[in-house]
């Protein structure tokens, strides 16, 4: 998961540093910390965005230990939109359960279905469907993807994955 | 001149398709200073037999008359060791039960100091490593580049050509009756079944169509790409495989919307995560592995050269003769 956070730091010394120890010590990556020094609150605090790959920590204990310290945390979005991918599934997909399908994706807290496109040409007849799965990487997508393989499986899908394409 | 002899083993589309490639290219054969005489050709019904050089017209129409190129009653097995001759070209059909009669034939080939060529996939599916072993025990040659890909040159381009890298995988469509059957429903939106009625009514497609559709003669190709190429050890039985019965005309609208196509993608990768597998994969529309019609293509993953990507005719005489004539010409070369 991605995580986009907007802070609103005091104007004293060692403030950013006291601001990001509680998500680099949550085992978060830090991919950037934009301060906006320019652009002080009414209050005079100063806004940060803090934006972060959260793979393990949780979320509401950094929160915590970021109010604890007296930080504002003003805004909190998850993206989990860094990776995607789009996969066939033919078979029994709405008698079987789709709803259940995409709650084992949506449950791991890493990944979700972003869209599916069903497509049903008669009762008796295999549907088919398109599935955009979205996670914070790849590994993560992947794992993601074993798991819709896994359910289709138990379902007697078939599961239609893209070839790998070289960078 | 150096003259070469040979048998052909099998007198069907192949067998026929290499008797009138070796008639077209006597002068080009003649350049290189070969002269390649046929001194047997067999099937089901018997065998003719010349020392001097087979007439082959004489022999593809009195097959089409008779329904055999029979002039005796020596069977093949009587050619393959009694007639004195350097190259056992197999081109019977392929059977993916015990690979018999061609695993037999080629087996005694080697026996009696006969190099091989063929285009039956069957024995190489399930017995590569023998059939190598007893070539190698006689110090023959044992080439196979129209088992894969018919016209499409994938074995000599990964060993010879290619000669160097390593190759890390290939994948592609190695079966043109599926990517027939695949192209035109997504052009027509027609069902599999209406499509397979079509390609048998053509003659892409055979009555019984599960050898291809199933995806067996795929997976079959790859068993050979990855005992020649990847030094794998695996038969048949190794291999995952699905085929594309179950592919709907709706599935390839779904894919055509996210800009991809469906095709039956055989890939085969050795090493740490080792893949054998036959599925139907998506694939970009502007991908080179997104050929359609009959067409088979290849993408081999190279460490020196980068990717590399066939493609070409899979099926068909004259284009499987093509990598029987190769493989010929590579013997003769090379050997006698």
């Amino acid at each position: 998961m991605i995580v986009s956070m907007d802070l609103e730091l005091k104007d004293v010394p060692g403030q950013l540093v006291r601001a990001l120890i509680p998500v680099s010590e949550s085992g978060a990556n830090i991919m950037s910390v934009i301060h906006h020094h320019d652009q002080r609150t009414p209050s005079g605090a100063i806004p940060v965005q803090v934006v972060f790959q959260l793979t393990s920590g949780r979320l509401d204990e950094i929160i915590d230990n970021l109010e604890r310290n007296d930080m504002r945390v003003v805004s909190v979005n998850k993206k989990y939109r860094l990776e995607s991918v789009t996969l066939i599934l033919i078979g029994h997909i709405v008698h079987s359960g789709m709803g259940d399908t995409i709650d084992q994706i949506d449950s791991t807290g890493f990944a979700e279905v972003v869209n599916v496109s069903i497509s049903m040409p008669a009762i008796d007849e295999p549907s088919s469907a398109s599935v955009v799965i979205s996670a914070s990487d790849k590994t993560e997508l992947t794992k993601a993807v074993d798991i819709l393989k896994r359910v289709a499986a138990e379902k007697d899908l078939l599961v239609i994955e893209p070839i790998e394409i070289d960078s | 001149m150096k003259t070469v002899k040979l048998s052909i083993i099998g007198f069907g589309a192949v067998g026929q398709g290499v008797a009138r490639a070796i008639l077209q290219k006597k002068d080009y054969l003649a350049d290189m200073d070969i002269n390649l005489v046929v001194v047997a050709i067999s099937d089901r019904g018997g065998a003719c037999v010349e020392p001097d050089g087979v007439d082959l017209e004489a022999a593809i129409g009195r097959k089409k008359e008779t329904g055999s190129v029979a002039t005796s009653d020596l069977t093949s097995l009587d050619v393959i060791k009694d007639i004195d001759h350097n190259i056992v070209v197999d081109a019977t059909p392929t059977n993916i039960e015990d690979g018999e009669p061609g695993l037999t034939y080629m087996l005694e080939a080697f026996r009696h100091s006969r190099h091989v060529v063929t285009s039956n996939k069957g024995p190489l599916a399930l017995k590569y490593n023998l059939l190598c072993e007893e070539a190698k025990k006689s110090d023959l040659q044992f080439r196979f580049e129209a088992t894969v890909g018919g016209a499409m040159p994938i074995l000599n381009l990964a060993r010879e050509a290619l000669a160097g890298n390593r190759i890390i995988s290939i994948e592609g469509i190695l079966n043109g009756t599926c990517n027939y059957i695949l192209s035109r429903m997504t052009e027509e939106g027609l069902s599999y079944k209406q499509v397979l009625g079509e390609a048998q009514e053509l003659g892409i497609a055979e009555t019984d169509p599960s050898y291809d559709v199933e995806g067996i003669d795929t997976a079959c190709k790859l068993v050979i790409l990855a005992n020649s190429i990847f030094g794998m050890n695996v038969t048949y039985d190794d291999v995952d495989v699905t085929g594309i019965t179950k592919i709907t005309p709706e599935s390839l609208l779904l894919a055509g919307a996210e800009g991809m196509v469906i095709k039956l993608i055989g890939e085969v990768r050795n090493g740490d995560n080792a893949i054998i597998k036959v599925v139907p994969k998506l694939v970009p529309k502007n991908h080179p592995l997104a050929v359609g019609g009959t067409l088979n293509v290849a993408l081999l993953r190279t460490d020196l050269a980068g990717p590399i990507c066939v493609k070409g005719k899979g099926a068909g005489s004259m284009e499987t003769a093509s990598a029987v004539l190769s493989d010929i010409i590579a013997i003769c070369k090379n050997e006698c």
